[in-house]
């Protein structure tokens, strides 16, 4: 019994790492808007220095927390019949940390020219793709807690992914019909499909995620 | 103890290995199967509970078997035995579905051929019956269980990963359950033929109860399943996932819990009591198969999803081995029997004799039975019952319950009251009252078992059996144990 009760100890504090998890990939979204906010007004000035310190921070922070939880998986035998699931969807949600981490090192890197008339839909961009990201991490934790609400937030994550594409084609056409020299526009398109690369890989797991659903349903 | 009963008892141990080994798959399997549940824990709450099952329940459906047939000599319960292990082992070869308890049936009916008894075709029904209804209310339970789960977890919103602790616990529990259902109610498949000819004696285990022979039979039978739980059916354990169709832990919670409720329902006397004493109608004790309420759990939760998944060639397969399982088996054990008795000389049954005394006759006149046609049988003695029977049923004709009732007024059963054997009787078991009047008969000595019973019970109401109603059922059901264990422990074993 005593073995029992232990792991339940266990399994909450694992519960909790991961909720910490999901934490971090909400708050690395945050972060990155508010990088692309001060980019856009200040370009790579101080403030932005620190909110990719931040992006940096809490991207050690997740590939920890992720560690740890991947190994408390393996150890205590946790989930077999899911684990596996489950330790592709953890992976791929740090991949999402992973490419905010490194869009804030190549605006702090590259500092491409963002002309002012393209601000307005840049901004927008970003804030789908978070939105994106923010759908798919709700649709995470329903996976764990409330599996019926899952398929609501997948419709979701879809949604935004479709918008994004639409804004980041319009961008792109925006770009190569301006009169901007070569290098400008085709620098442009790489960080409108830097952004937007967010929005993919969160289609990606909202996916894989509704297979994991059908799976996890008894 | 001889060596030669150990010897004998051998093929019982062999029939309970086999059962561990397989049958704990069905309790344990999928937990063990998918890591759930480490094999060492599901083997040691498999073995502690089959073992408290098999001992403190197992009697219900060893009674039945027992009506069935009651195999005599122990060289015969051995070839009864063996022949079932056998007809499962080479069955299990050849990749048919097959069941204990249906090649124990067989067994038993072959020796019953053999030895000329009569199948007790009440007792044969009631078990063919119960082979068909437990599939089907394994599903009807797991069926609505299933349903309920699902809503409890669905508004309960576990964690996915406390789930996963609740789900172990639970298997662990309903793992615990199965196997008592399973000690309980299959312990009658491997050491029931062995029960009439039990070399145990009763003891008193410091007075607060008594260990009776059959609890002892028992409780090895129980100890062979153990290890057989714990030397191969990790193997069947690891392998049975791929079986039916995957299941979730959750979904093979379910199908345990249904399959353990069977199990138990076919098992418990505590039920049957009380089910009894409430005037509502029992339910049979009888050996059932394990693995068929597994299948008919997983087919009952198919159906509920629509049934697209159901591989129905399986349950084709389950209703062939009703058939073929006790047919093989029965034929095995009726020329072993032969091999045994011609060849190695042992002597696999004991002659029960039936002949119609004067004062056997005039309890037929008293029963309102057709004593007159029968009067050129009277004094003539018959080998064994089928010959009586064929002979009684050449004269008169006879209802079922006639029938059963000359056939009890001829058997000789030889029994003396000697003041030995009344210094070693269980008196507290018995009641002071009831073993006070067979003291009164010390010396005496009776030709029939119903003379004894007749003579006890007009002496004192303590020894009568009431009418056979559902609620005297309990009741009857204790004073025919007494009367059993007073036959038994009276037996004349000098005469013929």
């Amino acid at each position: 019994m005593s073995k029992n009760l232990a792991l339940f100890r266990k399994t909450r504090i694992v519960e909790n790492q991961i909720d910490d998890f999901l934490d971090c990939i909400t708050e690395s979204g945050l972060i990155f808007l508010r990088a692309i906010k001060i980019y856009l007004e200040n370009g790579a000035c101080e403030d932005f220095d620190a909110a990719t310190k931040q992006a940096d921070d809490i991207e050690t922070r997740g590939d920890g927390l992720r560690r740890i939880i991947e190994a408390q998986l393996y150890e205590q035998t946790l989930i077999p019949d899911l684990r596996a699931d489950v330790l592709r969807l953890l992976e791929d949600l740090d991949n999402l940390i992973n490419i905010t981490q490194a869009n804030c090192y190549r605006f702090a890197i590259e500092s491409p020219d963002i002309p002012l008339e393209f601000h307005k839909e840049f901004l927008h961009l970003t804030e789908t793709v978070i939105a994106c990201v923010d759908a798919v991490v709700m649709a995470t934790r329903a996976f764990f807690r409330n599996i019926e609400a899952v398929r609501d937030h997948i419709s979701k994550v879809m949604f935004y992914e479709t918008e994004a594409d639409k804004i980041s084609s319009k961008l792109k056409v925006m770009a190569f019909s301006s009169d901007l020299p070569k290098v400008e526009k085709i620098h442009l398109r790489y960080f409108i499909e830097r952004i937007d690369e967010l929005a993919n890989e969160a289609e990606d797991i909202a996916d894989a995620l509704a297979i994991f659903t059908i799976k996890r349903s008894i | 103890m001889d060596i030669i009963i150990l010897l004998f008892l051998s093929s019982g141990l062999f029939l309970g290995w086999s059962l561990g080994a397989n049958d704990a798959a069905n309790v344990f399997g999928t937990a063990v199967g998918t890591r759930m549940v480490q094999f060492t824990t599901a083997a040691l709450v498999c073995s502690i509970f089959v073992v408290l099952g098999a001992v403190f329940s197992g009697s219900g459906a060893a009674h039945t078997l027992g009506k069935l047939g009651s195999v005599n000599a122990i060289a015969g319960s051995f070839v009864a035995a063996s022949s079932a292990a056998l007809t499962v082992y080479w069955m299990t070869r050849f990749g048919l579905p097959v069941s204990t308890s249906q090649s124990i049936v067989g067994a038993i009916i072959g020796w019953n051929i053999f030895s000329g008894s009569i199948t007790d075709s009440n007792a044969l029904i009631k078990i063919l019956s119960t082979w068909v209804a437990c599939p089907l209310l394994a599903g009807l339970i797991a069926a609505p269980l299933y349903q309920l789960t699902r809503r409890v977890l669905k508004s309960a919103q576990f964690h996915l990963l406390r789930l996963d602790a609740y789900t172990r616990v639970a298997l662990i529990f309903a793992g615990a359950f199965g196997s008592y259902s399973l000690g309980a109610n299959n312990i009658a498949n491997v050491m029931g033929v062995f029960v009439p000819v039990s070399p145990f004696t009763d003891f008193d285990l410091g007075g607060f109860m008594t260990f009776t022979g059959i609890q002892q039979l028992f409780l090895i039978g129980a100890i062979a399943i153990g290890v057989g739980v714990f030397t191969y059916s990790k193997k069947v354990m690891l392998t049975v996932g791929d079986g039916l169709m995957p299941m979730s832990p959750v979904a093979a919670w379910v199908v345990v819990i249904a399959h353990s409720i069977v199990l138990f329902l076919f098992a418990s006397e505590g039920l049957e009591n009380l089910l009894a004493s409430a005037g509502l109608p029992t339910i049979p004790l009888v050996p059932v198969s394990s693995s068929q309420a597994v299948v008919g759990a997983v087919v009952g939760i198919g159906l509920l999803k629509g049934g697209k998944n159901i591989n129905w060639n399986v349950l084709g397969k389950i209703s062939t081995g009703w058939v073929t399982t006790p047919i093989i088996s029965a034929l095995l054990c009726f020329f072993t029997l032969f091999f045994m008795q011609n060849v190695f000389n042992q002597q696999v049954y004991k002659a029960v004799n039936y002949s119609l005394m004067p004062v056997a006759m005039d309890r037929l006149v008293n029963m309102g039975l057709p004593a007159e046609d029968l009067k050129d049988l009277e004094g003539k003695s018959f080998a064994n019952a089928s010959a009586f029977r064929a002979a009684v049923l050449e004269r008169t004709l006879l209802s079922k319950s006639q029938e059963t009732n000359v056939l009890r007024s001829a058997e000789i059963f030889y029994t003396r009251i000697t003041p030995g054997k009344l210094n070693n009787i269980d008196r507290q078991w018995l009641g002071e009252e009831r073993a006070k009047i067979l003291d009164g008969l010390s010396g005496k000595s009776f030709m029939y078992k119903w003379q004894l019973s007749d003579e006890i019970s007009r002496q004192s109401d303590q020894w009568k059996l009431h009418d056979q109603t559902t609620i005297n059922k309990v009741y009857n059901k204790q004073i025919n144990s007494r009367l059993d264990y007073v036959y038994r422990t009276f037996a004349d074993v000098d005469r013929p």
